[in-house]
């Protein structure tokens, strides 16, 4: 199983051990993953009006990559996938995107997103299988009461995404309980955690978050696990607070596979528990 | 400052003359009590022409584009894409960023390191910065 990988700035920059951890793990289930050679931010929000081309672009040139690569690309940050796959469907979709975008960047041959998305959950789910992850599960979590944190951007609007059922995902469940852990069921697992404000409005973000970090606790949770780089930073700084520990859940699995790394807890900034400024310790 | 709600009509391609009041999007927004217009009033506005009032509108800096308000809406008008659209002509003016170069010093450590995940200030930029 090979994909082309596409890490995207957050992942990269402060959270890179999360991407590192992640793909470490894929390794070992036996997947190749090979980082493109080049590429640009996403630009990190879906450009919704019709009319923005410009915006779309880096997001084209990594599909254009990919395919010339002869592989899917996996993505692991949400706000990636979300974009990618988006904007991949406009270029599928929308004969006014794709015309503009192909005589803009001129590729050898026109692009027509042909270019497979696959987000790191759907390559557990699909390509691997939770069945193969537990076979391969060495240090199983048992006892722990995982809550699923899924966010937005993988799940909405579904008819883009095509993730997984919008108001009862399944995913994270299925890999938590197959690395041995409990999943928790709770009213917010799918509602915003309100990260996207956490620069311009933080006591809003923080309202939200504390409300998703509340359901959890209330539904009985140890801990709550996330995929999405932003809902883990907002959700451990402006929701958790030190209640509760809030982990990447693909360090989750690395760690159930025996990899050893220490579960990041989302504290890309000054962590408001111990204060270390380190994306990937425990606290 | 003018708003022309036919352009807002046309890039938020959606159609609000589909929505039938029934309050589902703002039943469904996490963001709700943050807004001085809830989705659903914010979409009448838009119908009956009244763009131009929403364009000092607290609701434009609070949705959190989280989608919730499209996923549920049951007549498919996709809220989000309307307010994203206002929010779009409220930020055309030279001036109305949100977000200037000069703000970002705050959110870097001392070796330059970004302090927020960096996809905020991507994001910050790319939503409040024409
Ligand atoms: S959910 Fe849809 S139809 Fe109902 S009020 Fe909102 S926009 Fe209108
Ligand atoms: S996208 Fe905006 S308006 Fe719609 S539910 Fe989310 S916060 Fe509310």
């Amino acid at each position: 199983m090979k994909f082309s990988y596409f890490p995207g700035c957050t992942l990269k920059a402060e959270a890179g051990r999360s991407g590192e951890t992640a793909i470490s793990a894929a390794g070992a289930l036996g997947v190749e993953v090979t980082e493109l050679d080049q590429w640009q931010c996403c630009g990190a929000v879906y450009p919704l009006a019709r009319d923005e081309i410009a915006t779309k672009l880096s997001a084209v040139r990594a599909l254009i990559d990919a395919k010339r690569a002869g592989l899917p690309l996996l993505t692991l940050c949400s706000a990636c996938h979300h974009v990618i796959k988006r904007v991949n469907r406009d270029m599928a979709e929308d004969s006014d995107v794709r015309d503009r975008v192909n005589s803009y960047v001129a590729p050898e041959v026109p692009y027509g997103g042909e270019t497979k998305v696959v987000h790191f959950l759907e390559m557990l789910r699909d390509h691997v299988g939770f069945d193969s992850v537990a076979k391969r599960v060495t240090a199983p979590l048992a006892g722990q009461r995982v809550a699923a944190y899924y966010g937005c951007m993988l799940l909405r609007p579904s008819s883009a995404m095509g993730f997984d059922d919008p108001e009862n995902p399944s995913i994270m469940e299925g890999l938590i309980a197959a690395i041995g852990a409990e999943p928790v069921l709770y009213p917010q697992r799918n509602e915003c955690c309100g990260g996207y404000l956490a620069i311009e409005n933080k006591g809003a973000a923080k309202r939200r978050a504390s409300e998703v970090v509340r359901s959890a606790a209330e539904h009985g949770a140890d801990c709550i696990a996330t995929t999405c780089p932003l809902c883990l930073y907002n959700l451990t700084e402006n929701g958790a607070a030190g209640t509760m520990p809030v982990y990447d859940l693909t360090a989750l699995l690395a760690n159930a596979l025996g990899l050893h790394v220490e579960p990041s807890s989302g504290c890309a900034a000054v962590c408001s528990v111990c204060s270390e400024r380190n994306s990937a310790h425990a606290c | 400052m003018r708003v022309d709600n036919d352009d807002i009509l046309r890039s938020s391609g959606t159609d609000v003359r589909k929505c039938m009041k029934c309050g589902k999007c703002s039943g469904a927004c996490p963001s709700f009590d943050e807004m001085d217009f809830p989705p659903h009033i914010f979409v009448s506005m838009v119908e009956r022409g009244d763009a131009a009032a929403l364009l000092s509108s607290k609701s434009l800096w609070t949705c959190m584009s989280c989608f919730a308000c499209v996923e549920r809406c049951p007549r498919g008008v996709e809220p989000a894409n309307v307010i994203e659209a206002v929010r779009a002509s409220a930020m055309s003016p030279q001036g109305a960023n949100r977000m200037r170069p000069e703000d970002v010093p705050v959110f870097l450590g001392a070796a330059g390191e970004c302090l927020v995940p960096q996809q905020l200030l991507a994001s910050a930029f790319r939503k409040y910065s024409r």
